[in-house]
């Protein structure tokens, strides 16, 4: 089975820092955090004017978006700003699976694995990519990321585009109708 | 001669030159309806929507007068709340995609309508996590209406205020179903509540009255508004009103979304006319018709439909598959149901066992894993449908997934229940001898060319 971390090809050692890339102290969180975050933040907080916890998903987003996964420092500091309990958070990020705790790859291939598009060829697709990426087995989450860390293919459930089947997602961009020569090619356009 | 399409709720996508920019739409007459609306009294939207026979696109085709019904904004003290249900994750559904991609003003517009007759100040579209796209466009036509003053605070002159708020889930099915999709925005996890007494109308969002309504249920009430809900009434069938957006995927030659008068055609004339017929001249195995949750249907079968004549009296005919017109009562009397719009074809090379496990794969990754039978069941159901897949069934499988199966619909917390337990169901009584060579082989003949289930 291969691991979800991140590994420097130079040395095969998992870096502490590549791992927890958003390591702040959530004692002092904003110190550490890039620049604007809080204030996007804070903007989003005001979606919510009956309960702040509804912000809880779209700081999991906002942090996502921003480090690559939600470390256990987020789950910190998301709860630490909305007033909540860690676990409050920690188990919005274990059932929700767009969430991750451990980064993917830089380019991330998310393929359709439900009924229309295995029809088209989903399942083929599949595998076409962990080839290609070289990512080896999947992890516990379904997910392959190549040693490099370059690539992580995954399959995902219906991405409703069912009619342009197969479908995938690499990274946010929605691929329709992606046969194995529109697969390559899209590899070389993520370089 | 194929039965021409009525372009109600699609009528400006896909046009060459249209864009969703709020200009575009304004040149095509937008917010016009909403403009009409606010010069009209809240109950007096909530009657033509009721006289329109308007049912919920959602997937359970309940009707949305009634459902606003349930909500009097004299006798509340509670602020009400409306959330549109932009969750689309239903197997075989892509049509409020469409919408939200490349029209999005014309959700804004039916959901302001919406908001302004059921007295609601506060809304959102709850977004699935994926369209990442989608909520950007949103978000700026939000953004574009508020500077032209079609929503936010005194819309379009009057005293109405209005805020509407995008929240994108991220990545979970059972955000569709609605109190699931309300814990969601209560920011927990997406954990269906019980009702009662937890109906959205009496206890919803923050515990208060709360509408939740789909993306086309809502762009449909921007045309009631437009026409009037008697003239809306005359398109489709009594008790089977307006437009429907139909997807369809799978073995046909012509994939993709189209939108017709409810019922005015048959599943025959939507495969054979408007689909180009099933894929490389092959020959229809099945069909799912409304999302991976309905019943399938099987070539060939024959069902006795009853149903009201004009003048009140029933009368049953027998009809075939081809002959079922697209619309909810006879899909209900053929025993699956019109749900979500999406119509999955398979063709006669497609391995029904390897189907099914494909489908008991999606609902086992996807049951919230409250309720025993749920949680249990649809892992079970997906271990037994696999191993039959993969040759290592066991020839009692057949009767413990049905015995499974039987065991979870009107034993749960929420309709997932049924969702997950039809497919198997129906599956295995209309394939039961594919389900048996399966069982008795070692090796199952698989005359499918692509993988279907895992192994
Ligand atoms: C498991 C499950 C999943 C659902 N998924 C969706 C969905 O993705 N989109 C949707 O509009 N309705 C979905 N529904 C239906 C909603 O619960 C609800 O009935 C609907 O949003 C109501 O809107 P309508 O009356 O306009 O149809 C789902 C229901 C269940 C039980
Ligand atoms: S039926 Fe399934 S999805 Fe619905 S609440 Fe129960 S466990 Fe969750
Ligand atoms: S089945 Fe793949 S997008 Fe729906």
């Amino acid at each position: 089975m291969s691991t979800n971390r991140v590994v420097d090809p130079a040395t095969q050692t998992v870096s502490p820092e590549k791992v927890y890339p958003g390591a702040v102290d959530p004692h002092h969180p904003a110190a550490a955090l890039p620049k604007g975050f809080e204030a996007q933040a804070d903007e989003i907080i005001t979606h919510y004017p009956v309960s702040k916890r509804s912000a809880s998903l779209p700081l999991l987003h906002l942090w996502q978006e921003t480090f690559g996964y939600i470390s256990p420092e987020g789950i910190e500091w998301i709860s630490h700003k909305l007033g909540l309990q860690p676990i409050n958070i920690l188990e919005l990020v274990t059932f929700y699976p767009m969430f991750r705790q451990h980064p993917a790859g830089k380019i991330q291939i998310r393929v359709c694995r439900t009924l229309s598009c295995a029809l088209g060829g989903g399942y083929e697709l599949c595998e076409h990519f962990r080839e290609k990426c070289q990512v080896g087995e999947p992890d516990t989450h379904g997910l392959a990321i190549s040693p490099d860390g370059k690539y992580s293919v995954e399959f995902v459930e219906c991405l409703a585009a069912c009619g342009t089947a197969p479908v995938i997602m690499i990274n946010d961009d929605f691929y329709e109708d992606v046969t194995h020569q529109r697969a390559n090619e899209l590899l070389l356009k993520y370089k | 001669m194929p039965i021409a399409e009525k372009r109600l709720i699609f009528a400006n996508i896909d046009k060459p030159g249209y864009t969703i920019d709020i200009d575009c739409y304004l040149k095509v007459g937008g917010y016009k309806d909403l403009k009409k609306a606010l010069t009209m009294k809240g109950p007096d939207i909530v009657k033509e929507v009721k006289t329109s026979g308007l049912r919920g696109r959602g997937g359970a085709g309940f009707s949305t007068g009634m459902k606003w019904g349930f909500i009097d904004p004299t006798k509340n003290t509670k602020p009400v709340y409306l959330i549109c249900n932009a969750d689309e994750s239903e197997p075989g559904t892509f049509k409020d995609k469409q919408i939200i991609y490349k029209d999005p003003h014309q959700l804004l517009e039916g959901m302001a309508i919406a908001c302004y007759a059921n007295n609601v100040h506060l809304a959102y579209i709850y977004i699935r996590g994926e369209f990442t796209l989608g909520a950007k466009i949103l978000e700026k036509a939000i953004e574009e209406a508020k500077a032209k003053n079609y929503l936010g605070k005194g819309i379009a002159g009057t005293a109405y205020d209005l805020e509407i708020y995008i929240h994108r889930g991220a990545g979970a099915y059972i955000c569709g179903e609605e109190t699931g999709l309300i814990e969601s925005l209560e920011g927990k996890r997406a954990y269906p509540r019980i009702k009662p007494p937890y109906f959205p109308a009496v206890l919803g969002l923050y515990m208060s009255p709360t509408i939740v309504n789909n993306v086309e249920t809502l762009c449909n009430i921007k045309h009631i508004v437009a026409m009037g809900g008697a003239e809306y009434a005359k398109i489709g069938k009594p008790n089977n009103t307006g437009t429907r957006l139909l997807c369809v995927s799978g073995d046909v030659e012509k994939p993709g979304y189209y939108e017709f008068e409810v019922g005015a055609l048959t599943i025959g004339e939507l495969l054979n006319d408007v689909c180009g017929g099933i894929k490389g001249g092959r020959k229809l195995k099945a069909l799912i018709p409304g999302g991976s949750s309905a019943k399938v249907l099987k070539a060939g079968e024959r069902y006795k439909i009853k149903s009201k004549k004009p003048d009140g009296s029933m009368e049953e005919k027998e009809i075939g598959l081809m002959d079922i017109p697209l619309d909810f009562d006879t899909l209900a009397a053929a025993g699956s149901m019109a749900g979500s719009g999406g119509i999955i074809v398979m063709d006669e090379t497609r391995d029904m066992v390897e189907c099914l496990a494909n489908i008991a794969t999606f609902y086992a990754h996807e049951s919230c894993g409250q309720c025993t039978p749920c949680r249990e069941g649809s892992l079970w159901m997906k271990k037994i449908t696999s191993r039959l897949a993969n040759g290592k069934g066991h020839p009692d499988d057949i009767g413990l997934l049905k015995n499974v199966a039987d065991n979870i619909a009107g034993k749960t917390i929420c309709a997932f229940g049924e969702a997950c337990a039809w497919p198997v169901q129906s599956f295995v009584t209309k394939f039961k001898d594919e389900f048996e060579n399966h069982a008795l082989a070692t090796k199952p003949k698989s005359t499918t060319t692509n993988k279907l289930a895992p192994v």
